[in-house]
């Protein structure tokens, strides 16, 4: 049995940001959360708002320039990994935390053969030779459902499809058994019937290896049938976090909730008008110090304008940056609460 | 009830795949669509659903005359689209006019908006199709900015100053600058976020209620397609397998590939999620560069019969307006 309690990594206050020519992106601004063995975290937003740099920034794979990881902790096992020295990170690398990235079709070299990419993790990470090596990749392959591994392991990527090579990605992040499995997008490039035979195949993997897998996607179906726990993210920040099922039933922020309306559902009646977010997601230059979301949102108080929200927690592991949810627990969910007693508790704080 | 708007009577577009360096000759073809009939009443949406590669789009282009039909026939207001010479072709492409996917790659990056906008008329008014002045043009552009949602203060903005969504826009309006009957969508949502999706779903239903345009509407994503369409056509492999109306369809699914790709889409609530059980379909799309004798879904049906093997289900309405391609149904 997996003990949830276990804290394998821990991101603390994590900021990434870009120089442009226009001026400084802050791509992710001051992102903190846990993931705990076994368990699937899920981040969801729209493209633009960070989720992949996040991700990319706890391998420290930000090309810089232009990026830099200015601020932060990334704690594995209670070691900081962006302060480890190049060689260490790549031990951690594809070993312990592997990742799967959206286009299956480019994260494949096409002129080397599947077992050479293949052979080629294995042999990096773990005390094999070229013939054990082979055989565990033959391994992997089957595990994925390759039909005819020992036959298929010698073909180039682009004699296999879009989901096959999908597979044979997942296989490769799985090869050395790592304690994280980041999946960035794994299934937005493929049909729903192979997205939904990759979802399955995520879910069942990591739950017989017990992989805490970290899923970034922007389809709010994928996460959730998948994920226990979401971060929401605009702008470069987390703004709700919640376990799936509070989420999708109770959301609180305003963005969260507008999100989660203006998907068209299968199994709800249509016919009346569906809801929409008015306005684009921010331009991420330069922004001011206030809640990234207030031209979008429908609550949008004095205080939005000024202030970022503080992170309201419930204590129960759901926390809400909003200004509808003061920092002080106790004013929950009281959503009719004047404008301008808000801008009271704004001031204070 | 409505007369049909477009007609599509057994299509088939087949391109060749060709072997040789000079003297090329024909070694075989990709079998786009193999024989699809559908119409679509004026007003009406039809939805068309289908994996990567069913030939959803070239559907799509081969009606706007993109292509050239290998056999078959589009008849578009009483007159068949193929036989008609270039010119009489042009003043009927008029009323079709299509909205492409990707918003950064249809409009041209040299062109203002209005520009792009105005194409459609500057060209019917040189090949003296229509009378219209400058000045015209211009009001008319700037006109349908605003009816598509964008101030026409960005009138002389080009295309890389506006985001995904807003492009999308742009192509909207260049659509419906020639006041089109029929509007050919080819999945205009996919590259979109969530939010801006619904905001585009909910100008291209207005602007039907409003102009009582025609749409072929295509997506991969089903309830997309159930949240704009009258009619859904699913297609599979170059073929249309069921034909109903969206409130019959989502229900009542009869085909086995429509049940299994109805029951892969993600529901976003995890509690139904949970209790979900999905019909996981073997293996991958074939690829459809050989003529079949049996069922095009045979190779991976859950649920094949001998039957299915060397004999070709045709659409048979087995129900009022429900039209099916399986042999569970009714038999050869």
């Amino acid at each position: 049995m997996i003990d949830r309690n276990d804290v394998i990594l821990k991101v603390d206050n994590l900021k990434t940001h870009f120089r442009t020519d226009e001026g400084i992106v802050k791509a992710v601004d001051g992102v903190s959360f846990s993931l705990r063995k076994g368990e699937t975290l899920g981040f969801v937003g729209e493209s633009g708002c960070g989720k992949s740099v996040t991700n990319l920034s706890l391998m420290k794979l930000i090309p810089s320039p232009p990026g830099r990881i200015v601020d932060g902790k990334v704690l594995f096992h209670d070691r900081d990994i962006l302060k480890m020295k190049e060689n260490e990170i790549r031990g951690i690398r594809g070993n312990k935390i592997s990742m799967i990235f959206q286009d299956p079709m480019t994260s494949l070299n096409p002129f080397l053969k599947i077992s050479t990419q293949l052979v080629e993790t294995i042999i990096l990470h773990q005390k094999k030779n070229e013939k054990e090596s082979r055989k565990r990749a033959i391994e992997m392959l089957e595990l994925v459902g390759i039909p005819a591994p020992a036959k298929r392991i010698d073909s180039y990527p682009h004699q296999f499809s879009g989901g096959m090579r999908q597979r044979v990605m997942i296989a490769m992040a799985l090869s050395c058994n790592p304690e994280i499995l980041i999946a960035d997008e794994p299934t937005t490039a493929l049909d729903v019937t192979i997205q939904a035979q990759i979802l399955e195949l995520i879910k069942d993997l990591s739950e017989k290896l017990g992989t805490a897998t970290i899923l970034i996607t922007h389809d709010l179906g994928v996460v959730a049938g998948m994920c226990d726990t979401l971060n929401v993210m605009y702008a470069g920040r987390i703004i709700e976090k919640s376990d799936v099922s509070t989420l999708f039933s109770d959301p609180k922020h305003p963005y969260t909730i507008g999100l989660i309306k203006s998907v068209p559902r299968l199994d709800k009646k249509t016919g009346q008008k569906l809801y929409s977010i008015k306005g684009q997601p921010p331009n991420m230059i330069g922004m001011p110090e206030c809640c990234p979301f207030h031209p979008r949102c429908e609550h949008t108080m004095d205080i939005c304008r000024k202030k970022y929200p503080p992170v309201y927690d419930n204590g129960s592991g759901k926390t809400v940056n909003c200004w509808l949810f003061p920092a002080e627990p106790g004013n929950y969910s009281d959503e009719h609460k004047s404008a301008d007693e808000h801008h009271m508790t704004g001031g204070a704080v | 009830m409505s007369t049909a708007l477009l007609e599509v009577k057994n299509l088939k577009m087949h391109f060749p795949i060709e072997e040789g360096l000079l003297f090329k000759k024909q070694v075989g073809a990709i079998r786009a669509i193999d024989g699809i009939s559908f119409e679509i009443k004026a007003g009406e949406t039809l939805g068309l659903v289908g994996e990567s590669g069913c030939g959803k789009s070239t559907t799509a282009r081969t009606i706007a005359q993109l292509y050239k039909a290998t056999e078959g026939e589009i008849i578009f207001n009483g007159r068949d689209l193929a036989s008609l010479d270039s010119r009489e072709l042009l003043s009927e492409r008029k009323n079709i006019q299509m909205v492409f996917q990707d918003p950064y790659a249809s409009l041209n990056p040299r062109m203002t908006v209005t520009e792009i906008i105005a194409e459609p008329l500057i060209i019917f008014k040189n090949r003296g199709l229509m009378t219209i002045s400058k000045k015209e043009i211009t009001e008319r552009a700037e006109f349908l900015m605003e009816k598509v949602g964008l101030s026409s203060f960005f009138r002389n903005r080009y295309p890389h100053e506006f985001s995904g969504g807003q492009r999308q826009r742009i192509g909207i309006a260049r659509a419906l600058a020639l006041n089109p009957k029929l509007i050919l969508a080819d999945e205009p949502v996919s590259a979109l976020d969530v939010s801006i999706q619904a905001q585009i779903l909910n100008l291209l239903a207005d602007l039907q209620s409003e102009y009582n345009l025609t749409y072929l509407f295509i997506a991969h994503d089903l309830a997309v397609i159930e949240y704009i369409s009258t009619r859904v056509a699913v297609m599979y492999l170059g073929k249309i397998v069921e034909v109903s109306s969206s409130k019959v369809i989502y229900k009542k699914p009869l085909h086995p590939y429509t049940e299994a790709l109805l029951s892969a889409a993600p529901i976003p609530d995890p509690e139904i999620e949970k209790k979900r059980k999905r019909i996981v379909l073997s293996g991958d799309v074939p690829s459809p560069d050989r003529a079949r004798t049996g069922c095009y879904f045979y190779d991976r049906c859950p649920k094949k019969m001998e039957i299915c093997k060397n004999n070709i289900p045709e659409l048979t309405e087995t129900g009022e307006g429900h039209h099916v391609a399986c042999f569970l149904y009714f038999s050869p």
